[in-house]
């Protein structure tokens, strides 16, 4: 399958202190791919590298034969890249509607786009004049990936979207990502919770002090609990 | 003159300090508010709009209108430059950061004041008023202008508030103030950002100070006063909000105007010290601050 997003040999630093180390990574076309690994493995560093929120200072991420961190991290999300934040990072003194404006205006879309995004979370449309931080943790989370949609990204990166959801949100976040592969959105997932991972993921890679150690088809990680066990800690 | 008629004066004159305060603390807030810069310069551009305002006005001959209306124009215009050069070539190479573009801002101050005062020296010199029409009122009669500068100052505050939260411009500034790296991972050029709103701050001191300068004189040391009122405003109004920034302008304004015309000058800049105080411990953020990430 053909790799919609390739990281070779990325170091990023926070100040001093190296937190990515020659990281590695395949986005494939259509894929779910989950990274699993320990508190302060590198897992969302990874992500902002990515987006150019954390500078690299060697190797490279080539999207559609571009190297995203040549890139101004403004220009970015212009590439089709989206992200969700761990914790959301709503604005949360704009409104919902105003959130959904800063989406649209990051690669020029209109109307037709924020509809679309609208029917995939209508909750949000009988919200558009409230507040952001005052709705509920399931809210703010639908308008965090509502707001990323509206770059009508070909990659979504994903950070921890299920943290202190309740279940019945949880199975909503589950149900968008999986419609979202179904629409040709590869995905980036971290995750901490292990079962929504096997559910969801094409394939796993495990992060571990700043490296991928290894990146497997989410069946054989289903098969072989030793993997989880080894990278994560948890059965 | 009663009491009344006098109180009413008082008040006039507190509303025109209140609307050049305004205008300038505007600046200081929505330079803090967006990018966290505490801009201890700010002063020195409200001196440098003065002072280019008698530079540009004097060259022009005719009526005092014309020379006004150049000096209106192209005074925010030069000072907006001049802000914007010392972003790219200060601020930014700091990053922004919070304590060492306090220490910068005031070796900017330094740096404006002295070249005020070698190039322009150390006189007061007044500029004309673009016009002088005496309004009659029962009791005694006002000046036009000073009318003039309270009503401009509610237009630009109008239009500052209408920019902010109906435009995308507002908008994009906003996102900015609230949250930086997630407005970089939305598109949202940052750098370009704060250019903006550093030059837009240092513009709206300098469209108060040729307002101004018709009724005080230009003059190199005249951005202190400016300065240490913009910082009660902000102090008191919460920083970042521009509803606070107005309210705060307008209480210190008339308290300035109206303890001045009573008791003195002294007393009203003592009284509003005390205020700053009394926020800073009772409500750190002040009357309307707002949470920011």
């Amino acid at each position: 399958m053909a790799s919609t997003l390739a990281i070779d040999g990325l170091d990023a630093f926070y100040g001093e202190v190296q937190v990515l180390r020659g990281f590695k990574l395949d986005l494939q076309q259509h894929e779910v791919l989950c990274l699993l690994g320990r508190n302060g493995a590198g897992k969302t560093t990874a992500l902002k590298a990515i987006m150019g929120l954390v500078p690299a200072r060697a190797g490279s991420i080539i999207k559609d034969g571009r190297d995203l961190t040549k890139l101004a991290p403004h220009e970015v999300p212009r590439t089709g890249v989206a992200y969700v934040p761990q914790g959301r990072r709503l604005f949360s003194e704009l409104t919902v509607a105003e959130n959904i404006e800063i989406g649209l205006m990051a690669r020029g879309k209109g109307r037709t786009t924020r509809e679309s995004v609208l029917d995939l979370f209508p909750v949000l449309r009988e919200r558009l004049s409230q507040r952001s931080g005052t709705l509920s943790g399931g809210e703010q989370q639908m308008l965090a990936m509502a707001r990323a949609l509206c770059l009508e990204p070909d990659v979504l990166l994903l950070d921890e979207p299920t943290e202190g959801l309740m279940p019945s949100m949880i199975a909503k976040i589950r149900e968008t990502v999986a419609g979202l592969r179904e629409r040709g959105v590869s995905t980036i997932l971290v995750e901490q919770r292990v079962d929504a991972v096997l559910s969801l993921a094409d394939r796993v890679a495990f992060i571990e002090n700043g490296q991928n150690r290894e990146t497997l088809p989410v069946q054989a990680v289903r098969d072989d609990p030793a993997f989880v066990r080894r990278y994560v800690g948890v059965e | 003159m009663g009491f009344g008629p006098y109180f009413l004066l008082a008040s006039l004159e507190g509303l025109v300090t209140a609307a050049v305060l305004t205008l300038t603390a505007l600046g200081l807030s929505l330079v803090f508010g967006v990018m966290r810069v505490v801009n201890v310069a700010h002063g020195e551009f409200f001196m440098l709009g003065a002072v280019l305002a008698w530079a540009i006005s004097t060259a022009f001959a005719g009526h005092p209108s014309i020379g006004f209306a150049a000096a209106l124009l192209v005074s925010p215009l030069v000072v907006g430059g001049v802000a914007l050069l010392a972003e790219r070539l200060v601020l930014r190479r700091l990053n922004y950061d919070p304590e060492a573009t306090i220490v910068a801002t005031i070796g900017l101050l330094y740096i404006v004041q002295q070249l005020a005062l070698t190039f322009y020296g150390p006189d007061a010199r007044p500029v004309q008023a673009p016009f002088n029409i005496r309004v009659t009122l029962p009791w005694f009669g006002y000046s036009g202008y000073k009318l003039a500068v309270i009503a401009a100052a509610i237009v630009l505050v109008i239009a500052t508030w209408l920019v902010l939260t109906r435009t995308k411009v507002g908008l994009v500034m906003r996102a900015t103030q609230y949250d930086r790296e997630t407005a970089q991972a939305f598109g949202i050029p940052v750098d370009r950002v704060y250019a903006g709103v550093f030059a837009l701050g240092a513009m709206l001191a300098a469209i108060a100070a040729v307002l101004v300068v018709p009724i005080q004189q230009a003059h190199y040391l005249m951005g202190r006063d400016p300065l240490l009122l913009s910082f009660i405003v902000v102090i008191i109004g919460g920083l970042g909000s521009l509803r606070g920034t107005v309210v705060a302008a307008v209480l210190i304004g008339l308290s300035d105007g109206i303890i001045s015309v009573f008791f003195s000058p002294t007393l009203a800049k003592m009284l509003a010290t005390l205020l700053v105080a009394l926020v800073l411990v009772f409500r750190p953020q002040g009357l309307f601050g707002a949470a920011t990430r």
